[in-house]
């Protein structure tokens, strides 16, 4: 059968979550802090709105770039939320997650032997997806010390004259960093003076615990290379809808638009519409979540400090990422010995990249009293493990 | 940070000072601070608990009634609700706009109670014109919270 394979495909290494995942998999018991994805149910009035979307027969493929109502929809909200103006006839593109807009928009613009600038730790798809378009993966290894924000020198390091892309993961998954208007600014600079591209990863923009986000795309001179992307799982509780949208210079959405239309036709339907009541009158969900999330930030926060666990403080998406270098151990080794003798899955921070060593991601996409019996489970294991030593 | 403090306790009124604190990421001094003054401007009205009684085998009945007042001079909404809110039976007395003019909330351990409150003591008050009385069959939902709801996380356990 390998004959019959694809050599690149081969060579992509499978996730690092999926091998972790088979082993809590197995354990019936174990409670998990693992997930990716919002434990709040998408808000009924959007749900409905699917319903109606089915009942009314609404069962058949939309135009190419979306529902024509959807993209203005979001052409308003990126408006009232960022300073952001994009034309929703030719700049708005409605993709199946924001994971397709990372794909197609990688491959719009990559040409063989173009490097793509990922810096790390980050979301899981960026390399392989660079890789896929025939780039070479150019990665950052961001620090600890600078609250996993990007400086300008290290972009400036990884620039070549291969450089195309630079992917933009804020607020950041794993680590909950976010980057504020003057890292953007800085950031922003190199770009202009460089000439290349931006795919700024915005699906957490409605998550941030310290001001509001800022788009790049907002900062003078960058709309015209940037591609956002933004979409409905993370800010709406809407994952299993499959639905985000890609933003960029209508030339760039025009060649993006070809490889959705022949790859995907166009996103789920019943999605569309009922993203479209999110858009209208889901502010007010957001709001609530992201006081429930913040909360448990806090409480986290507090909880590490208490029993003195090493953490910048987050300010972005629902995660948190731990140090736990002091306990001599790689992140692989610490997750599974906790999984293991407490019972609690966590992601080593090495799934999203090798700079992820010696850290854990952990979400707070769980309610309070789920945090509370796993932290507890987190300091009953420290504490032993510190006493050990 | 005074709203979001009152639908935390909203949610749950055991929560203590230290947790609020870390929660609202305010002191301890403020948490209390903020509390005895929305104590004291009536505010917070209490601390009470949500039971599903139904799964009890204590029996209760509740019945939502409608009045229709007529006023008299000197004898507005106001007066006419005091003298039947004061029963301790009586769980709610709202004004309502449309077509009644008072709703009760009434509970009971009996049909029969509940009855016997209508007819002798809430109809015979002067200004209540009529009276129609709904008996609640079940609870689905309470204070905001699904009753008999499973809590079960249908998520994957690891997802990046």
């Amino acid at each position: 059968m390998r004959k019959f394979l694809s050599d690149s495909v081969i060579n992509i290494k499978p996730s690092g979550i999926r091998k972790f995942f088979d082993i809590v998999s197995e354990m019936k018991d174990a409670i998990s802090l693992g997930v990716g994805e919002p434990d709040f149910d998408t808000p009924w009035h959007i749900r409905e709105e699917g319903i109606y979307a089915l009942e009314r027969g609404k069962t058949f493929y939309t135009s190419n770039a979306g529902l024509k109502d959807l993209r203005f929809e979001i052409s308003k909200y990126l408006k009232r939320h960022f300073e952001l103006n994009y034309n929703p006839e030719n700049e708005i593109l409605v993709t199946v997650g924001g994971s397709e807009a990372i794909d197609i928009g990688l491959r719009a613009v990559i040409n063989p032997g173009d490097e793509v600038i990922i810096p790390q730790p980050s979301y899981v798809s960026y390399e392989p997806c660079a890789i896929l378009a025939g780039a070479k993966p150019v990665i950052i290894d961001l620090k600890a010390e600078n609250e996993f924000r990007l400086t300008a020198d290290e972009l400036l390091s990884a620039i070549t004259d291969k450089t195309k892309v630079l992917i933009l993961p804020y607020p950041n998954n794993p680590t909950g960093a976010i980057m504020e208007r003057e890292d953007l600014e800085k950031i922003a600079k190199v770009i202009k003076e460089k000439d290349i591209l931006v795919m700024s990863d915005e699906i957490y923009s409605e998550l941030t615990y310290k001001g509001k986000h800022v788009s790049i795309a907002e900062l003078d001179g960058m709309k015209e290379r940037t591609i956002l992307i933004n979409g409905f799982s993370k800010s709406y509780a809407m994952t299993g809808w499959r639905l985000g949208y890609a933003c960029a210079p209508k030339e760039l959405i025009q060649q993006m638009t070809k490889i959705h239309q022949f790859a995907i036709m166009c996103a789920p339907t019943t999605s569309q519409y009922a993203a479209v009541e999110a858009l209208k009158t889901g502010d007010e969900d957001v709001i609530k979540m992201r006081q429930a999330y913040n909360q448990r930030r806090r409480f986290l926060m507090d909880a590490f400090k208490k029993m003195g666990l090493s953490c910048f403080e987050p300010y972005g998406a629902f995660y948190v990422f731990p140090c736990i270098k002091e306990f001599g151990m790689t992140s692989e080794e610490f997750a599974t010995k906790f999984l293991q003798e407490e019972k609690v899955a966590l992601v080593p921070g090495t799934a999203f990249g090798d700079c992820g060593e010696g850290f854990l991601r952990i979400s707070y996409a769980y309610s309070l009293e789920n945090l509370k019996i796993a932290i507890g489970r987190l300091e009953h294991f420290i504490s032993r493990l510190r006493s050990e030593n | 940070m005074k709203e979001e403090l009152l639908s935390i306790l909203e949610k749950n009124s055991r929560i203590d000072f230290s947790e609020l604190a870390v929660l609202l990421g305010v002191s301890e001094e403020e948490v209390l601070k903020q509390l005895s003054e929305l104590e004291k401007e009536g505010v917070i009205c209490g601390y009470h608990t949500l039971i599903n009684w139904e799964k009890t085998s204590i029996e209760k009945v509740m019945a939502l009634i409608e009045v229709k007042l007529t006023l008299q001079r000197g004898r507005g909404f106001d007066s006419i609700a005091e003298r039947i809110y004061n029963y301790p039976e009586v769980r709610a007395v709202y004004l309502i706009s449309g077509g009644y003019d008072l709703l009760v909330i009434l509970e009971e351990k009996t049909l029969k109670e509940i009855a016997s409150f209508v007819s002798g003591k809430l109809s015979t008050i002067d200004g209540v014109l009529s009276t129609a009385t709904h008996f609640i069959l079940k609870k689905y939902k309470d204070h905001g919270t699904i009753l008999n709801k499973e809590d079960k996380d249908e998520r994957e356990v690891i997802t990046p």
